[in-house]
């Protein structure tokens, strides 16, 4: 409805098509290719394999991914509940102290993940909170990084909930908590699984905070890939990220079925 | 009669209120112990050992004086700035483009296109740095291309090194952040100016101009600054792409604290990345609620 001629619609399409072949389509066709690519020093791959992908499933690698999947899951729930909670806290606030909270809340977004890793670093090297050098200093770095990702997705829910709801439940004698439990969390519950779809595919591809604070017992699939992908192995990069990818496909469709399974 | 049940009413009606708010009060104490231990605290520390020696002996601003005066901040922040700006400047060109050809110019499949850029928003940013390689690589895709049309063998030379292709990698992955925005304020938008401007004998250059930009405005701004903000905070990308000569802030910091183990200096680079990123957080926030506002105004 913009483009009126048949010539400049004609137009239109070309450069847009260029443009998202280059920008969206190249490079995830390329990185899928690669993956299963033996040679490529061409405009096409020069053979093709499983050999990468072989090696991404071996048992090396699998610890890699379970340690991914632990990770994002527990940061992810620890994100998403906090998160939530803040959000409806946040909310029964009067006027400007609710201001502040959601700007405090929302601060995280503003800290580089490198930076967050590198204060957590510093921060839990020494006592009385020692967790340098185990799991846990991962899991609170990731968890930090997502919160307000999670905040800000339930809180705008919040926001425009039907407080109608909430007093008339409140009014027919429901106690608070009652009415937290039956009526506000499942009024939320679209964007608290939306929250947590993204508080887990974030955590399970990052990169700056983990490679800082990591432990070689817990070393997550992106800090592998970068290990490869630094000796020059491109391939078994690609076939890494191929499983990250389909491992956190998978980690989403299972958080869409919960949330179907509550509902009904 | 009335009188009383007026007596009773108000302070009845204000009743739950108080108390809604203390109980918000006393539960937002799980949250703030949460943000006060993993985040506030860590960034004390910081600001802590940015005055500390390497050994955690108070120092003084030392760090901070040899840091400052530094040749290797200079070039650092400057190139931090520069590929942020110059990423977010082709992010919102290419991504105000795409998203105006989806909602506007439809054709079979922009909504498979729409869908792909959803999609790789999830998407870890390293995934681009690894298909660079493969595509832009000294004997990659496009270097063969090149070669098969022209003769010239490694015709991109070491441009998968350099500058550009961090740029061109940053663009290619945070394009999709100015998309989402602005395609939804686009499709929210009424398209019966356009026909009026177009019927009125309006170039379709002058109606994206002088009704589809001012009207998309608040979407542009909201999605260049947080570009701005994620290409200035950017890390993987480079530590992917292996770009020697790319120094920006936090590669700086990651190589102070973890390969050199200079806390101090990193500490310093830290806060001044943080003080960055923080100052452009807020006036972007400012931005967008005065343009919101403006626009709120107008209409």
């Amino acid at each position: 409805m913009l483009v009126w001629t048949n010539r400049g619609r004609r137009t239109v399409v070309a450069v847009f098509a260029v443009v998202v072949l280059v920008l969206l389509v190249a490079p995830l066709l390329v990185v899928l290719v690669a993956a299963f690519s033996g040679t490529w020093n061409g405009v096409l791959p020069g053979s093709l394999t499983a050999a990468h992908l072989r090696d991404a499933l071996a048992a090396d690698n699998l610890a890699s991914l379970s340690t991914s999947i632990q990770t994002a899951v527990l940061a992810g729930l620890v994100a998403v509940v906090t998160g939530t909670w803040a959000a409806i806290a946040a909310d029964r606030l009067p006027g400007r102290l609710r201001t502040v909270a959601d700007a405090l809340f929302h601060l995280p977004v503003a800290v580089p993940s490198v930076v967050l890793g590198f204060g957590m670093l510093v921060a839990f090297s020494h006592r009385p909170f020692l967790l340098n050098g185990t799991r846990w200093i991962v899991i609170a770095a990731q968890t930090m990084l997502v919160f307000a990702f999670a905040y800000s997705a339930v809180s705008a829910a919040m926001r425009r909930l039907d407080r109608q709801l909430l007093d008339v439940a409140g009014s027919l004698g429901a106690r608070p908590s009652r009415v937290l439990i039956r009526v506000t969390l499942p009024l939320l519950l679209p964007s608290i699984t939306a929250a947590a779809a993204l508080s887990v595919a974030l955590c399970m591809g990052e990169l700056g905070a983990t490679v800082m604070v990591y432990p070689p017992s817990w070393r997550t699939l992106p800090v592998t890939v970068f290990g490869l992908s630094d000796r020059g192995d491109v391939f078994g990069a690609s076939a890494d990220t191929l499983l990250l990818l389909v491992a956190t496909g998978v980690l989403l469709l299972l958080i869409g079925r919960i949330r179907q399974r509550v509902r009904t | 009669m009335t009188a009383a049940v007026e007596a009773v009413l108000p302070a009845d009606a204000a009743r739950p209120r108080t108390r809604r708010a203390r109980l918000g009060g006393v539960s937002l104490i799980g949250p703030l112990a949460v943000l006060g231990l993993l985040f506030i605290y860590p960034l004390v520390t910081v600001v802590e050992q940015s005055f500390e020696d390497r050994l955690g002996r108070p120092a003084g601003a030392v760090a901070w004086h040899t840091v400052l005066a530094s040749a290797e901040f200079r070039t650092g922040l400057l190139t931090t700035v520069e590929i942020a700006a110059g990423a977010t400047v082709g992010c919102v060109v290419i991504g105000t483009f795409i998203a105006i050809v989806l909602a506007f110019v439809p054709f079979p499949g922009s909504a498979a296109v729409a869908r792909l850029t959803t999609v790789i928003l999830a998407f870890p940013s390293f995934f681009i740095a690894l298909s660079f390689a493969v595509l832009y690589g000294r004997v990659g895709v496009l270097s063969s291309i090149v070669q098969s049309v022209t003769g010239h063998s490694e015709a991109l030379g070491g441009f998968i090194h350099t500058r550009w292709a961090v740029l061109l990698a940053e663009i290619t992955f945070y394009t999709p952040f100015v998309i989402r925005p602005v395609l939804a304020a686009a499709q929210q938008m009424q398209t019966e100016q356009l026909r009026v401007a177009a019927s009125l004998g309006a170039r379709p250059w002058t109606v994206v101009r002088r009704v589809l930009l001012p009207e998309l405005l608040p979407s542009i701004v909201a999605g260049a600054g947080l570009c701005l903000m994620l290409t200035l905070n950017e890390f993987g990308i480079i530590l992917f792409i292996g770009a020697k000569g790319v120094l920006t802030l936090p590669v700086l910091i990651y190589t102070k604290g973890i390969v050199a183990f200079d806390y101090p200096s990193a500490a310093v680079l830290a806060c001044v990345q943080v003080a960055l990123s923080m100052l452009l957080y807020l006036l972007g926030r400012l931005l967008v609620a005065r343009i919101g506002g403006r626009r709120a105004g107008l209409d």
